[in-house]
Parts: C-alpha cells; structure tokens; sequence
C-alpha cells in the first residue's frame, strides 16, 4: 500500500499548519525535494516536509528508512545530491556541523557522540564552539541543566554515568547553544519510562519557550504522546504526514511498514524442570566502564522464555559473557540441569548444551570480514561437528551454513559473501539461526532485533518462541520492554547490575516495570529500592 | 661517596644531557598517541633526524640550523607515515616498522660522506655566575640550550594538553574519532598535525644524538633510542611530566653503565650496555601490570584508522 | 576529486595483484633514487633483478645463494605471519634468531671434536628452544603482566645482541682462534655442520626446513582450526573469545612457533652459511623477514615467492655493490620502501577508488 505524502505549502510565508489549539506557527525549516544515495542504496528520495517554530515534529521510520541520513543532512554532516532547505526562510545548507550550530540547530545523537574518558564540562565544550572558560561553563552547565529537570555534575567522567545521564549531556550540551531546533535521534531508547516522562517534559518546556524539536523515532505511542506533526518515512520516500493524535497506532505503523504485521504466536505449554539456574552470580566487568554483576541469581524451565530487560550499560553484556562462558565464574554459580558449568569455556558450555547470541552482530557474534560460511564455523563446530581432530569438514560447513541460510530466510549473494555486507536484519537472521539450528537446549540472546526491520524483527522473535514450544529454555535480554512483553512468560529487570526477582509478565504494568528498571537515575531512588528490591 | 670516580655532580649533570633525545622523541609520541595514533617509526624518524640535522650542521657550520634541519628531515619522513595511514588507510603497526626499516637504510645512505667527521659544537648558554655555584651550578647551569628547550617543550605540550582547547579537541579525536566527527571535527587533519609534529620532535630528538651527545655520525647511531621513547610514553601513562621523569631515570641508567665500563667495573661491558634495555622492559612490566588506572589514560582509538564512511 | 569506498568483499584480484603492483612501482621509485646517487638506473635494477639469475658470468654463483638467502628469510617469515595474523606483533625476531643460533652453536661446540651423527640433530632442537625461549619472555609478560609484546620483543634484539657479543667474545670464543672474537668455524667441524645437501644448489637443511615450514603453515591455515581462530583472532578479537579461542594461548603460541623457526634460521646460519658464531654473523634477517611476511599477504605460498624476491635483492644488492658502486644501505632503503608501497596500493583490494568528476552543488 502506498499513500500520495500530503504536500506541504509551496509557499513558507503562509501560516504553517492550524496546530490543535488553534495557534498559528512561522515555518522554521522547509525541506524540498532532498535526494542523496550511496552505492547501492538511495537513503534518501525527493523528501519535503517543514517544521513550524515552536513545533515538536516527528520523522517516523523503520530502521534504515533513511532518517539518519536526513538529519545528518540537516546537521551539515553530510551534503544531499538534490533539493534544497530553508531555514528561517533563508537558503540553508550547511557544509558542516559548525555552520549549523552557528544558526542554531543543534542535535542529540543516538550514539558516538560523547566522550567516555572525558568529564562533563570538557564534553560540553567540545559541542559548543565558542565556550566560556571551564570554571564559568561548569557554573552555566549546573544552571540549565537543573532549570530543566536534568541535573548534571560537570566534573563527573562520562564513562561513569548510567545511559540516561549521558543523554541529558547531551541535551544540556545544545540547550546552552539556545538552539531554535533540536534534533533527537531515538532519544528514549536509552532510557527508563519514568526517565521518558522527564525527557518528554524538558521538551513540552522547551517547545512552549518557542525552541522546534525535530523528533526521530519509530515507537509510535510515544510520538503520538509528544507530537504535533508527524512525517513518516519508509525506504526513504515519504509516505506520509499527519497529526499523530489524530491517528492510530495502527495506522501510523502500516504506513511505517508497509505491510500488515502479525503478533508473534506461540502454542501454550506447560513449563517443564529448570535447564538454566544462575545462583549468586558476581562477575567483574572486563571493561573500564563497564557494568559488574552483583549476585545475581534466576532460573529458567524447559519450554519457558524468560525476559530480562534493563536500560543499556547496567550490566546485559556482562551477563551474556558470563553465561556464554567468555567469562568463567566459581562452577556452581551457572547451572545446567542442575549441574556446575560456571568454570566450562564458550565451546564446553556449547557442547553442554547453552548457545549464546550477544548483541553486537558485526565483531562479536561474527566477524565482520569472514564469510558467512566462516562465521557459521564459528559457533557451530562443536554442536555440529564440523572438525574432526582439529581439521575442518569444510563441505560439512558448507552444508550448515547453506542450511541456515535457507531456513532462516537469510537475504545474501550467498556464503561466501562477507558478514559485514549484509543487513542489519539479514545478518541478525543468520546469527540467531546459526544458533538455533544447533537445537540447544538453552538460548540466550542479548538484544535479538536491535536495528532490525519489523519483518525480520517479527521472523526473529518467532522462532525464539518456537524454540521455546520445541522445548529449549530461552532467555532474551533486552532494552525493548515492547519485545519482552510480546513473547516472555517471565519478566525480570537488570539494574546496576543486580538483577530483581522475575515477575510473571500477565498483567504487568508499564509503571511497574519502569520502578523494577530502576526508575529515573537519581530522582526516584527511594521509591526503587522500595519496589524493585523488596 | 664517590664509586669507581664518578661525583654526583657531573653524573646529574650528565643524565640531564643523555636523558634529552628519548624526552624529545617521547613527548612528541606522546602527542601523536593522544590523538589516537600508534607510530612505530620513532627509531626511523630520530637517524633521520640525527644525519639531517648533522649534514646540516655540517654544510652550514650553524647548530643551530643543524636541529632545524633534523626536525625537518624527521618530518618530512613522517609524511610518508600520514600519507600511508591516514590518507591510504595501512595498518599503523605495519607503517610504523616500514618507517623504521626504511629510516635505517635511507640515513646511512645519506650518511656515507660524513663518517668520521666533527660537527659544530653546541655551546652552553651563558649563564655568567650562576654556573659558578658549586654543585648546582654544575647540574642546573652548564647545559647547552637544547637541555632547557627539551623541558621547556614539555611543560607547553602539558599545559597546551591540559589547558588548551586545542589540547581538548586533540584528546577528543583520540578518544573517540566517530563522535569527534559527529560533533564536526576534522579527524583527519588533526591527526595530521599530531603526526607532523611527532616527527619534528624525534628528529629534534636524533640531531641531539649526533651533534651533542655523541657527536659524530655513524650508523645506527640512535641504537634503539627511539623505542625506548615508545616504552617512555607507555611508563608515563600518556602524561607529560611523567615524560620527563621517565626520561631522566632512564638516561640516568645510561649514564651510569657507562660511567661503570670507563671505570673498569668487574661486570663486564655486555651486560652493562643491555641494562637500559633491560630496566625498561622492567619498567613496562611494572606499569602495565597496574592496569585499570593507566589504562584510562591510553587514548580509547589507539592504532584505530578513521574513515568517514557516511 | 578522489573518493574512497570501501568495498563489501575484499577483491580476490587485488589481493593477489597488490604485491606485484608494490613491486613494479618500487622499481621505479628505486630507479629514481638510484639516478640521484647518479647510477644508472637501469643498469642498477638489471643487476639486481637480472643478472643475478640469468648473467652468464655470475649465474653459477648467484642461482646457489638464492635459497641460502631465501631459506632464514621464508622460515622467519612464516613464524612471524602467524602472528601478524592473530594480531600478536613479534618484531624481535632477530633477538631470537641470534638466541637460536647461540644455544645450537653452544650445543655442536659443547661435542667438540666428537663425531656422533645425533650432534646436528642436537643442535637443531636446542636452536628451536633457544628462539622459543627467547620468544616466551614478550609473551608470558603480555600473558601474565599484559605488557605490550612489540616493545618487549623488539628491546630483547639489543639484549640478544649484547650476548652474542658477551659469547664470541668469551664463552664460546674459539680457544685456539687466537685471541680473535668468534667461534670455531662449524665448516671444519662436520659432524655439526649444516651441509649442502646437493652440491651447486645452495640446498642445505634450513631449505628443507623452509619448505616444511610453507606446506605446514599453508596445511594449518585452509584446514585446522588452529588456524580458523588465529585468523579469527586477528580480525575480530571479541568474536574468537565468542567461538571459544583463549587469547593467551594463542600469544604463547604463536610466539613460541615464530620464536621456534627464527631460532631455525638462527641455528642452520650459524652452522652452514656464516659458518661461526661472531659479533655481527646477524644482518637482519628478523627485520627483513617482517617486510617478506607483509609483501607475501601473510600468506605461506606469497611468503615463499617474497623470500625468494627479497633474497635476489640481497645477491642483487651484492653485485651492484661490486659492480656499480651502489651503497649495500641503498639496498636496505630499497626493501623498506617496497614495504611502503605494498602497504600503500593494499588499500585497491579493501577500498574501490572512484573518480568524482563533477562534483555536485549541495544545494
């Protein structure tokens, strides 16, 4: 299905939009007709839309819909091939950052924009760029960022701060800027639902002081909680513009999608003895600014799903190390079927019965520069017996890799190509199926569809669940609650790397669950230590 | 007090003019690393330095052109490092070594006229009466200028590092190159100037080996001085002064094994000259074992290229 | 405008062009330095890439030295390619080269003059052993102490130097030598000499061992496992701990097995070619080899191919010297800048380079 996109007015001198009070805004930024390809793909495809001063206008897409690369345009990291931009009613079109910055747009990254070994303050300067002296900065920095509910201490490193407060670094880092707009690329992604209120509250502020935000995201509720105007992208044309209030979640995701998506299903079971027991499990983080896990202890049953969620950073990778057996702990501390497994590495663990998928793809789960056949070897030689006295059946490889291909509808040229060149999607596919096409009997995955489309997103969670009802324990870890409460029976929340009792997921709130992850960092810690660890 | 002859006076004095060619080579390094590049080529970029700067000083009779010329020689030598890394993408590691090997060939090619001849001298700076006082006077004021130039540099490089914004972006790029461009800096370039100035440092460096401390060409004159910089910058956890302090211990060890084998010490001269090398793997194993808190220091891209792919 | 794109799959065709093109292109700009020395630069390249294979005069004495060259080289390289593989850097294999061939010479010379036939075979053992040695300190300090291995093993070259100097000097100084530095000469020693095995070959044990060594390490690449996870380690570290490769292992491993063969090379030296232990029987064969490793992409047969190149250099080298006058440190600056354009032009099999000739207005 496809929908003609609701052209905006040629002309940015006329009133804008009625917004939904009835005020009438200026045009802000206008877009026309912006167009930009990379090899292979065109990111971008004749886009126009105009945001109104004082509007908080959300650019809705799938992952790879190309909204990236439209802010990055915006943001003068990267130049587009065709069209043009307004800004103010003037011709925009910045040739780098700084330019835009200078005429007031400023921007919060979804990632790679802070500076772990560096403190507050100095991350702050590097933003700006005409910053005061550091003691004067730090003073202003303390200033805004109570002013707007997100206090900051500017001589903190930001490798040690939690995901959220890193963000309102950021956000601090442009409101010191005075920015007329602000672009958000999946801010709350990283955060807690009661973290989520504050944000949303900043920006209503923000908004109503005449500041534009320009707000990415592919979670429709909350677009719809927070935005006036919405543009929605899908390979990257638009398909659409429309008042979010005015329209259903389903409506807005189809056009997203594109397709009519169906909920995952699962045929019921009942749960059979416990496979995976982890008891007072504590393991130091191997990185500097890592997460150490602190006596966590949970189990999981034949048949069942246990989802484990928790904001970025409070300790899901080092669970995953510790399970997979990168990292070994005292034996009894991770259990199979009752016995010790804690001191096996990956391949005893693996040959035991446990497959692990962690959540980086390229460099960790496979190697970005090997082939998909090589990568299949990866994990797989034990399970499969791929090597016989250390040499490798490279047809039986051949025949795996093939397999997983097939069966896990894995998009490629074939299997020698490179890990690296496939999807997102595609190589999360093959990940998760060579994994599962090793039948374990216990799975666990960190972040299975993380920067997935919806269609593989909804193929992977499938056959996690069919796993499940072909009677593995499968634990997911994950930081979309949406995820978890889809397809867990069980619902258990990391913290700072403690881990809380699991609840069963039938009836569970969003409130619950946002006290259970630990609520918003340094605001409501009486009441989180109350709920979350009774 | 005094062991085999040596005073401590002259022995201070002369671990300060011994300690300054690995000082210079690893403050520069320490800049480049910093910035997030690993270059290996220090022992490469300190002879060229050595032989330009003493064709130099030869043809011009001016030590003072001699340095200048060294700097520019290991420069210019760096160039092909910048080119090789951060314009053709090559391993850093590889380039580094290729940096050193070709050095090694090309100085004592250029060398071949200049064996067995005097360089100019490099006079002390006149200090008048001050160089008169007993003790310190010896120590602190009989040094030619590049002794205080050497410490002079560092204190800039720390407080540029530490106070600048251009120290601030430098450390930024290093830490993390992707949000350094994210937030719109150019990676690249400054990488480049960190580079460049890493090889003006080592080539400072190699002239001082050849026209002060030595002073005459031969090969391989610089004999692993320009790893032991390396080690230098890793013993001072990338901080400047630590630089410094690293420097002196170790050209206070030179000094002294030396000044044991002119003594007729009872060990005999092998063991004597492979001590330096052996304390400074010493003094790595003890650094790098502390982990955690030097390991902050090391820049998060170290030995990472960038490219901006998007 | 140049632009750089990185391609999604290596290119197979470069990577087997790119040493042939950083050949080529150093033999022009060697060309051009030769000129500047004011040698013919023809003349001078002919002499080194030429003459000593095909020049009727001097063939018979050159095609010989060829595998004596190749042979230290190829052994060292192969080593060293494993490891640069797994991303573990040994750069001091000349430390252990001279190692190998100090703890094998003091072996034969501790039998002097008796003549057993399990002697040579000895001192084959104790070179392997001295090189892995002297290769297990970088690596039990990076194991144990995670101390960086590059500078390790490179410091312990002066170290191995000093020693080597310490033994030709005193303990295995030639008693009836005179006064002289140096050991016994191994070729009037036979019973631990390294012979030549066909005479008018240059074939002696350390060819054999090269040889071995190629077909081993090519058997151990494509095939074994060990090999899957060293390359697995070198390209992404986190996904080997992921398929269960325990990285110090693998330092220790590959350390000692690139200690092993340069302290091979070190040993058939020393008892063959060079003849005695002495204060400079080393000329850099552990750093030529590191050039050898990267010109054959880290790859036993390219391995073999580059030794032999880089052994004609080194004969070249030698009688262009006689011939043309050209500086042996010429020679030297001529294989490090076929390093530079190797690492240069390797970017054609990653990157596509696209030529931008208009460049469009962002607007």
């Amino acid at each position: 299905m496809t929908r003609k996109p609701t052209l905006v007015q040629e002309d940015g001198r006329q009133p804008h939009r009625e917004g939904t009070q009835g005020m009438t805004r200026d045009v802000l930024l206008t877009i026309e007709g912006i167009s930009k390809s990379y090899p292979g793909v065109k990111a971008n495809d004749d886009v126009s839309f105009s945001i109104g001063e004082g509007e908080i206008h959300a650019l809705l897409g799938e992952n790879g819909a190309g909204k990236s690369t439209l802010v990055k345009m915006i943001y003068g990291l990267v130049k587009p091939d065709e069209g043009r931009m307004t800004f103010r009613r003037e011709d925009y079109a910045p040739t780098e950052p700084r330019e835009a910055r200078s005429l007031g747009v400023a921007m919060v990254f979804q990632h790679f924009s802070l500076f772990d070994a560096l403190n507050v303050a100095e991350n702050v300067a590097l933003g700006m760029d005409n910053p005061p002296p550091m003691r004067e900065l730090a003073s202003r920095i303390r200033e805004v960022s109570e002013g707007y509910g997100l206090p900051l201490d500017p001589s903190r490193l930001v490798g040690d701060l939690s995901a959220g407060e890193r963000q309102r670094v950021e956000i601090v880092r442009c409101l010191l800027q005075d920015p007329k707009l602000l672009i958000m690329d999946e801010p709350t992604s990283v955060l807690t639902p009661q973290e989520v209120k504050i944000l949303f509250d900043t920006l209503r502020q923000l908004a109503a002081e005449g500041t534009s935000i320009l707000y990415i995201s592919h979670k429709l509720e909350e677009i719809k909680a927070l935005c006036d105007e919405a543009t929605i992208l899908r390979r990257g044309r638009v398909v659409g513009i429309c008042t979010p209030r005015e329209k259903s979640a389903r409506e807005m995701a189809e056009m997203m999608v594109g397709a009519t998506l169906n909920a995952p299903e699962r045929a019921a079971a009942e749960p059979g003895p416990v496979a995976l027991k982890a008891e007072r499990l504590s393991v130091a983080s191997p990185s500097a600014f890592g997460t150490s896990l602190k006596d966590v202890s949970f189990e999981v049953r034949q048949g069942e799903v246990l989802g484990i969620g928790g904001v970025a950073g409070n300790g899901q990778d080092e669970l995953l190390l510790a399970l997979s057996g990168e990292i070994r702990t005292p034996s009894g501390t991770v259990q199979l079927h009752g016995s010790g497994i804690g001191h096996l590495g990956p391949n005893e663990r693996r040959k035991a019965g446990i497959c692990t998928a962690p959540e980086e793809r390229l460099g960790h789960a496979a190697a970005p520069d090997m082939s998909l056949m090589e990568n299949a070897l990866l994990s797989a030689s034990v399970r499969k017996g791929l090597t016989k006295n250390g040499f490798i059946d490279w047809p039986g490889t051949r025949n795996f890799a093939e397999g997983v291909v097939k069966t896990f509808d894995v998009r490629t040229p074939g299997i020698g190509t490179a890990a690296r060149a496939l999807s997102g999607g595609n190589l999360q596919k093959f990940v998760l199926g060579r994994e599962i096409m090793q039948e374990p009997e216990v799975i666990v995955v960190n972040q299975p569809t993380w920067g997935v489309d919806a269609a593989a997103a909804a193929f992977i969670r499938q056959a996690l669940l069919n796993r499940a009802s072909a009677g593995a324990a499968v634990v997911v870890i994950s930081q979309d609650i949406d995820e978890i409460m889809e397809i867990a029976d069980r619902f258990a929340a990391l913290n700072e790397g403690r881990l809380s009792a699991p609840v069963p997921t039938q009836g569970l709130t969003i409130d619950q669950i946002g006290l259970m992850l630990g609520g918003a960092h340094g605001m409501h810690e009486a009441e989180v230590h109350q709920n979350a660890h009774p | 007090m005094d062991l085999y002859g040596i005073t401590p006076s002259v022995l201070i004095a002369s671990l300060m003019v011994a300690s300054v060619p690995i000082m210079l080579a690893a403050i520069g390094e320490l800049v480049v690393e910093k910035a997030g590049v690993l270059n290996l080529g220090v022992e490469g970029m300190m002879i060229m330095g050595a032989i330009c700067g003493f064709a130099t000083a030869v043809e011009t009779g001016s030590p003072f052109l001699g340095f200048l010329g060294g700097a520019i020689g290991a420069a210019v030598l760096s160039v092909i490092f910048v080119l090789l890394t951060q314009v053709f993408l090559a391993n850093q590691v590889a380039t580094g070594l290729a940096l050193t090997l070709f050095g090694l060939g090309l100085s004592s090619l250029i060398g071949q006229g200049y064996v067995g001849i005097k360089p100019p001298s490099t006079g002390a700076v006149p200090f008048g009466p001050l160089a008169d006082i007993p003790f310190l006077g010896r120590v602190l004021f009989s040094h030619d200028w590049m002794v205080y130039g050497s410490i002079a540099i560092v204190a800039c490089v720390w407080s540029v590092l530490k106070y600048s914004r251009a120290g601030l972006i430098l450390r930024a790029v290093g830490e993390s190159h992707d949000a350094a461009h994210a937030l719109g800096y150019k990676v690249v370039r400054i990488r480049i100037a960190a580079i460049l100035f890493g090889g003006a440092m080592a080539g400072l460096g190699g002239a001082y080996v050849s026209l002060v401390r030595v002073p005459q060409w031969t090969d391989g004159i610089t004999a692993g001085a320009g790893w032991i910089a390396l080690a230098i910058v890793v013993f001072a956890s990338w901080k400047p002064w630590r630089v410094l302090i690293g420097a002196y211990l170790f050209g206070g060890i030179t000094v002294l094994q030396l000044n044991l084998q002119a003594a007729g010490a009872r060990i005999p001269v092998e063991y004597l000259s492979m001590s330096p090398y052996l304390i400074t793997i010493l003094v790595l194993v003890i650094m790098s074992s502390g982990r955690g808190r030097a390991a902050l220091n090391a820049p998060a891209s170290l030995g990472q290229n960038f490219h901006a792919s998007h | 405008m140049l632009i750089l794109e990185k391609r999604p799959t290596p290119s197979k065709l470069w990577a087997w062009g790119t040493p042939f093109l950083a050949v080529i292109l150093t033999m022009i700009a060697g060309g051009l330095m030769f000129a500047l020395l004011g040698k013919d630069p023809v003349a001078a390249i002919r002499t080194i890439f030429w003459d000593p294979l095909f020049d009727p005069n001097l063939a018979a004495y050159s095609r010989p030295q060829l595998l004596v060259k190749a042979a230290p080289l190829i052994l060292i390289a192969i080593g060293l390619s494993l490891g640069f593989r797994a991303g573990i850097w040994n750069i001091g294999a000349e430390g252990q080269y001279i190692m190998g061939a100090v703890f094998g010479a003091a072996v034969g010379l501790a039998f002097y003059p008796a003549d057993l036939w399990i002697i040579f075979p000895l001192m084959v053992i104790a070179g392997a052993v001295g090189g892995c040695l002297w290769a297990m300190i970088p690596a039990i300090l990076k194991t144990r102490f995670n101390t960086n291995e590059i500078l390790v093993s490179l410091l312990l070259v002066y170290v191995a130097e000093n020693i080597l100097a310490s033994m030709s000097l005193g303990l295995l100084r030639n008693p009836e030598g005179g006064g002289f530095p140096g050991s016994r000469n191994f070729n009037s020693y036979p019973a631990a000499a390294n012979h030549e095995l066909i005479a008018g070959t240059g074939m002696h044990w350390g060819v054999v061992a090269a040889f071995i060594a190629v077909i081993a390490a090519y058997i151990l690449l494509q095939r074994h496992i060990l090999g899957f996870q060293i390359k697995l380690a070198g390209q992404a570290p986190r996904a080997a701990r992921f398929a269960g490769v325990r990285p110090n292992k693998l330092v220790v491993l590959c350390m000692g097995m690139s200690g092993a063969l340069a302290g091979l090379a070190g040993l058939f030296e020393v008892a063959g070619p060079a003849g005695q232990i002495s204060i400079d029987f080393n000329v850099g064969y552990g750093f030529t080899a590191i050039i050898v490793a990267f010109l054959g992409r880290l790859n036993p047969i390219g391995i073999l191919l580059a030794g032999l190149l880089m052994a004609l250099t080194y004969i070249g080298g030698e009688l262009a010297q006689f011939g043309l006058g050209l500086p042996s440190a010429a020679i030297q600056a001529f294989q490090g800048m076929l390093l530079f354009f190797l690492l240069a032009v390797d970017l054609l099999s990653n990157y596509r380079i696209r030529l931008m000739l208009f460049l469009k207005e962002a607007r």
